[in-house]
């Protein structure tokens, strides 16, 4: 069943007027920029309304089965759909983890009763999905996690804590790594992987402030919280190797993700607006050739991003190293994101020295707070020194260090 | 920006890509490179006859004229592997040559000359001088009218395959105006050519004095586009510079995972490790500028000038990077004429040099995207 040319352009044309009509304005508050940044109940309340609405019209989940709640149709469709959500530059989906990393993998590996419990759920935003993967004394070190499930009859009893986590404060629901044996030959053979409930006894989000003065994650203390069985996803033992494949959905490596979009995106031409306005030696700043230099160069690596992903489709041209684009997509992504951030706040002169709240503040202070939001990309989910390391060692063949 | 941000790589590309690979593979092995450091020419001519009997020389070329009617994509497609390789041979310039002649000859000169450039004839493009400004337009050397011909003065530089050439394109200024001259090698008196020591030794570089030659106003091309040649020439180099980073990563990643110190496999050092990854990741986008250039450059003029100045940019940029880490990484040996490292480095300076460097065109991009 191969859709039309024609059919997809009547279904952008369809979307991007869904989209215009519908799209919610100005909130009179402050949006985050990304599902890591939700803080307040009023930006959360918000943002799962309106992922609610976008489901409901049909635009989100359109690849996933029909048996459990999802469209049924072609990628291409989801496709179409999620790039008028980014060119609108309407809101994020607050329900990241869930659409796109605890989602697909609920569908690539889960129970058929798991299947038919998260899935439509996960799409409605009635379930909220959070992930409990870092540790305070392992973040990097993945495979170090130590969070203790132990087995007690067709129970699980977990103890200790995860942290850093996004919408802990709002979450249904976790994956979560857990060591369910300490007696194993490396420290991989003893996790598991579980699909736990968050509003339960002994389950304890405690927020955390971020360095932006927000909230955003929690420290999710586990005592005596008793999980059936059922939660298990992939065999008892198994949870590394579905942390792993969690991951090649979360960075993108694995396709089949719901859709939509995960955070707000950037654009080198507003720094260049920017530029314009901002002043140097009494000349606006775009003058200056060393900005000018600057910006070329912001506009140059956006534009080779975009081309990167042209070219990932194109076999022929990636034969080398067939992983090497999509591996190096996150990476190169992010520091890009941070240092447009960056570059954009010291555009600004001694204005610079101004943030959010300030009456006078460049554009509201949002550079400066992007900046500061930016390194949610370059830490979480993996960080950029780990990003070369796996680059270095599964793209270029290069040696693990030891 | 996603409108404008494509790659069409079409079935020809992909067959000649495949060709070319394993051509340049074979033809231009390590050995056979340093060989030719040395030779005469920059390419042997049974090489440079198979080169032909492919019909490479001819990709960008009509049908009418003996061509295949493709564009220069098609020839950066085929670039791309020699430049990895460090394949040396006048295939740009003779390429640049046809497209000049073809975009900006008559008909007579078209029918005279491009048949035989696709045949095989070499042409050698004398633009720069001693200046070494990269705008073409700022010429010293002249030609004066006098009836039906034409007398030339002043000297080019860094002429390459003028040992080769039975054709010379040369720029100079006419009444004002910047013009390009067809010349024949026996237009030119005996001492015209001295090579020059130029950096990368596969090429065969020459300066050429013009002074006394004389040739008929038939050879003045109708008109010089020297912009477009600019430009047609950024896209070979753009091609021939992500090839070339390609090597250099490769060769460099063999050292780092055959050479040990303090137990390990130097690649395992993330202080070589990351490096590596930040010229992979230039080499990524380098090529995907490369090959969105080398779709639009014959589609659209405007769009085709911002993309081929950003892949040349970007080429520029990442092989430098990758050729600079790779004399780095290779410690003493690196430091060494034994060590392939340098022999990639100095060719990515040769081409970063040519035509323009990265802050160059970031200079001109500037003003097409900025202003
Ligand atoms: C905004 C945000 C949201 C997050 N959300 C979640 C979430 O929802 N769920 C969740 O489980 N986690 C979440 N994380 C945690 C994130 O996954 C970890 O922070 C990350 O994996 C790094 O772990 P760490 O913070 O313990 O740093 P560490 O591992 O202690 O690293 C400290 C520094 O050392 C470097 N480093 C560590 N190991 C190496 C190495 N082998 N080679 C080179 N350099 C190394 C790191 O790059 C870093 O610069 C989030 C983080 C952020 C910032």
């Amino acid at each position: 069943m191969r859709i039309t040319d024609q059919e997809l352009n009547e279904f952008r044309a369809e979307v991007s007027a869904w989209l215009r009509d519908n799209a919610p304005g100005d909130p009179g508050f402050l949006l985050p920029q990304s599902f890591m940044e939700v803080g307040t109940d009023q930006q959360f309340d918000f943002l799962r309304d309106w992922q609610r609405k976008v489901y409901e019209a049909g635009y989100l989940g359109l690849a996933w089965p029909a048996e459990y709640g999802g469209g049924g149709e072609d990628q291409a469709l989801q496709d179409i759909a999620t790039a008028e959500m980014v060119r609108q530059n309407v809101p994020f989906m607050t329900n990241t983890i869930g659409l796109n990393w605890a989602g697909p993998l609920i569908l690539h590996m889960g129970s058929e009763a798991q299947k038919q419990a998260y899935i439509k759920r996960i799409l409605s935003a009635e379930d909220i999905w959070c992930q409990g993967f870092s540790e305070p004394d392992h973040g990097s070190d993945l495979g170090n996690a130590q969070l203790r499930a132990i087995r007690e009859g067709d129970e699980f009893v977990l103890n200790g804590s995860k942290i850093w986590t996004s919408l802990g404060a709002y979450a249904d629901f976790i994956i979560l790594l857990a060591r369910t044996d300490t007696q194993t030959n490396t420290k991989y053979e003893g996790l598991s992987y579980f699909l736990a409930p968050m509003k339960i006894a002994g389950v304890d989000p405690s927020p955390i402030k971020k360095l932006t003065g927000e909230h955003g994650f929690t420290q999710t203390f586990f005592n005596d919280a008793r999980i059936s069985e059922s939660c298990l996803i992939g065999e008892e033992g198994g949870g590394w190797q579905v942390a792993m494949k969690t991951l090649t959905f979360e960075r993108a490596v694995s396709g089949g993700q719901a859709g939509g979009v995960a955070s707000m995106t950037v654009s080198a031409r507003e720094v260049v607006e920017l530029a314009r306005h901002a002043l140097r030696d009494g000349r606006p700043a775009i003058q200056d050739p060393l900005v000018r230099d600057q910006l070329v160069s912001f506009l140059m690596e956006e534009r080779g991003m975009a081309l990167n992903n042209s070219r990932a489709k194109i076999p022929a041209l990636i034969s080398e190293r067939p992983a090497s684009i999509a591996l190096s997509r996150k990476l190169t992504g992010t520091e890009w994101r941070r240092r447009l951030n960056q570059f954009a706040v010291t555009l600004q002169g001694a204005n610079a020295s101004r943030y959010v709240g300030d009456d006078s503040a460049v554009d509201g202070g949002r550079w400066q707070r992007g900046y500061f939001q930016a390194f949610s990309g370059t830490i979480g989910g993996g960080t950029t020194q780990i990003q070369k390391n796996i680059v270095g060692e599964r793209v270029l063949g290069l040696p693990k260090q030891d | 920006m996603s409108e404008q941000a494509d790659i069409i790589f079409t079935d020809e590309q992909q067959q000649l890509l495949e060709i070319a690979e394993i051509f340049s593979g074979n033809k231009s092995p390590m050995d056979a490179v340093r060989r030719q450091l040395e030779a005469e020419s920059s390419i042997a001519p049974e090489l440079w006859r198979e080169i032909a009997d492919l019909g490479w020389l001819g990709i960008a070329i009509p049908e009418e004229y003996g061509g295949s009617g493709l564009g220069l994509g098609e020839v950066a497609t085929i670039v791309e592997p020699m430049g990895r390789n460090l394949f040396s041979s006048p295939l740009i310039s003779t390429t640049l040559a046809a497209q000049a002649i073809l975009r900006g000859g008559g008909e007579q000169q078209k029918s005279q000359w491009l048949p035989r450039l696709a045949a095989g004839t070499v042409a050698a493009l004398a633009l720069t001088e001693a200046h070494g400004d990269w705008d073409l337009t700022n010429l010293t050397c002249s030609a004066t009218r006098d009836g039906d011909r034409l007398h030339l003065s002043g000297g080019k530089t860094f002429v390459t395959d003028a040992e080769m050439a039975d054709l010379f394109l040369i720029s100079v200024e006419l009444a004002g105006e910047p013009h390009v001259v067809l010349v024949e090698p026996s237009d030119f008196g005996a001492d015209a050519m001295h090579r020059e020591i130029v950096i990368d030794e596969s090429r065969r570089s020459h300066a050429l004095s013009l002074d006394g030659v004389s040739i008929h106003l038939d050879n003045l091309l109708p008109s010089a586009n020297l912009h477009r040649l600019h430009l047609a020439a950024c896209l070979l180099y753009a091609a021939e510079m992500c090839g070339g980073t390609a090597g250099v990563i490769n060769v460099t990643v063999d050292y780092l995972t055959t050479r040990r110190q303090f137990d390990h496999f130097i690649g395992a050092y993330q202080a070589l490790k990351h490096p590596m990854v930040d010229a992979l990741v230039g080499l990524e986008q380098a090529r995907s500028h490369l090959y969105h250039a080398a779709t639009v450059f014959d589609m659209n003029e405007g769009r085709g000038e911002v993309a081929v100045r950003m892949a040349k940019a970007q080429a520029a940029d990442a092989f430098a990077f990758a050729s600079d880490r790779a004399i780095q990484f290779h410690g003493a040996f690196g430091f060494t004429y034994e060590c392939d490292a340098q022999l990639y480095r100095r060719r990515a300076l040769w081409c970063e040099q040519q035509h323009g460097d990265g802050a160059h065109h970031r200079k001109h991009l500037a003003e097409l995207l900025l202003d």
